[in-house]
């Protein structure tokens, strides 16, 4: 593997965010960014079952027939995701309280299936782990980032932030900024471009 | 099991306790496939058909094998296996039966599979402890109640395409507010009871 694909692999999280620009995993954003330790608690569960999945898939990649791939990918992902329910229940009470119910909901996390098709299954191991660390703290970050505002807001008394409603409103608007600052960029970039090839 | 005890599970279904505007299951396709009117109300249809061949199902085999087997841990891989066959099959048996009814709904019968509010029920029905009869009350209630959400989303969207918006705002942000707004007023009937 080269410099620029190790490169690459390794931003893979920030550059091509999950969340943000390849709108993966709404469901888990949005229900459970109501406060910060959710928002962490369930983005650390998801790079967990994300990272190890991607390890066995790719370790198996040779193995598994292609018409069979998918519920195989699925049996992979679940039993990762029970170990993490189980883990989490007799562990950590507070957190199973609160968000118990998504847990097994991440087995139909479209980040993980997706990473698994578009990643694991194609390349080798360790670039397939170091793929999942990069997307499963990429996710993290940003369903951090809206725990935290939500919280924020919750806190001074907008207390709709940290409702459902909210958290449409919320992502609504971050991804509206991000595509901003996209433009900004995209817009400087061909100005310059302009400037240099131009006369 | 009395009237107002099933009544006041269909409301909470379809409106108060609204799988994609108050509980925030189901959101992909819901913003996925709310572009057009008549997508939508065939993919809530489809949803809704597995939602309660799949609660069903996952209801019958918990209690009847994983529970007698003390084999409960395993109901997160069993459910989404349970969830990928009966999808697998419904494709097979659509296509024989019913070509029209596949074509249309051929896209996205596939896309079910990964809908977490398929599992997502599954799962509900098992934690409430419901028996047969509220099991399939309640899966045909967050059904239809996963249609109303994607079907109103959809004729807001429709008009929206007509409408000027700023250009940071185009695509998926106007949409996800647009649900926010209509999240509150869901969650504003929250405090109904019977």
């Amino acid at each position: 593997m080269s410099k620029a694909e190790l490169k690459e692999t390794a931003l893979g999280g920030i550059i091509s965010n999950p969340v943000f620009v390849l709108v993966l995993g709404t469901c888990p954003t949005i229900a459970k960014s109501d406060t910060i330790s959710n928002a962490i608690g369930l983005g650390l569960a998801t790079a967990f079952v994300l990272i190890c999945s991607n390890i066995f898939i790719s370790l198996l990649r040779k193995l598994i027939p292609d018409k069979v791939r998918l519920p195989a990918y699925i049996v992979i992902i679940a039993t990762f995701v029970t170990l993490v329910q189980l883990f989490v229940a007799k562990f950590l009470p507070d957190l199973n309280t609160s968000i118990g119910a998504f847990i097994p909901l991440i087995v139909v996390n479209c980040i993980i299936l997706g990473r698994a098709e578009a990643f694991a299954s194609k390349n080798g191991v360790l670039m397939s782990a170091l793929d999942g660390v990069s997307m499963g703290l990429g996710f993290t970050l940003a369903i951090g980032l809206m725990g935290a505002i939500r919280q924020g807001l919750g806190a001074i008394g907008l207390t709709l932030f940290q409702k459902t409603a909210g958290g449409f409103i919320v992502f609504g608007l971050l991804m509206a900024l991000f595509n901003f600052v996209f433009y900004i960029i995209n817009a400087r970039k061909t100005k310059a471009l302009f400037e240099k090839g131009g006369n | 099991m009395d009237f107002t005890s099933i009544l006041s599970l269909v409301i909470a279904g379809l409106i108060t306790n609204n799988i994609v505007l108050v509980r925030s299951i189901g959101i992909c396709p819901f913003l996925g496939v709310s572009k057009k009117l008549d997508s939508s109300v065939g993919m809530g249809a489809a949803v809704t058909f597995v939602l309660v061949l799949s609660s069903v199902v996952c209801y019958l085999l918990y209690h009847f094998v994983l529970v007698p087997l003390e084999y409960e841990y395993l109901q997160t891989i069993v459910f989404i296996l349970i969830i990928a066959v009966l999808v697998q099959l419904l494709d097979i048996v659509l296509k024989r039966i019913s070509p029209s009814l596949y074509n249309s709904l051929g896209v996205y019968l596939a896309l079910i599979t990964t809908n977490c509010a398929v599992l997502g029920t599954a799962n509900d029905v098992i934690a409430n402890g419901y028996n047969l009869l509220e099991t399939v009350v309640q899966s045909v209630s967050v059904g239809l109640g996963f249609t109303l959400a994607l079907v109103l989303m959809a004729g807001i969207r429709e008009k929206m395409e007509l409408s000027k918006i700023p250009k940071p705002f185009q695509g998926l942000p106007i949409a996800l507010i647009t649900a926010g707004i209509m999240a509150i007023a869901f969650a504003g009937l929250g405090g109904m009871t019977f």
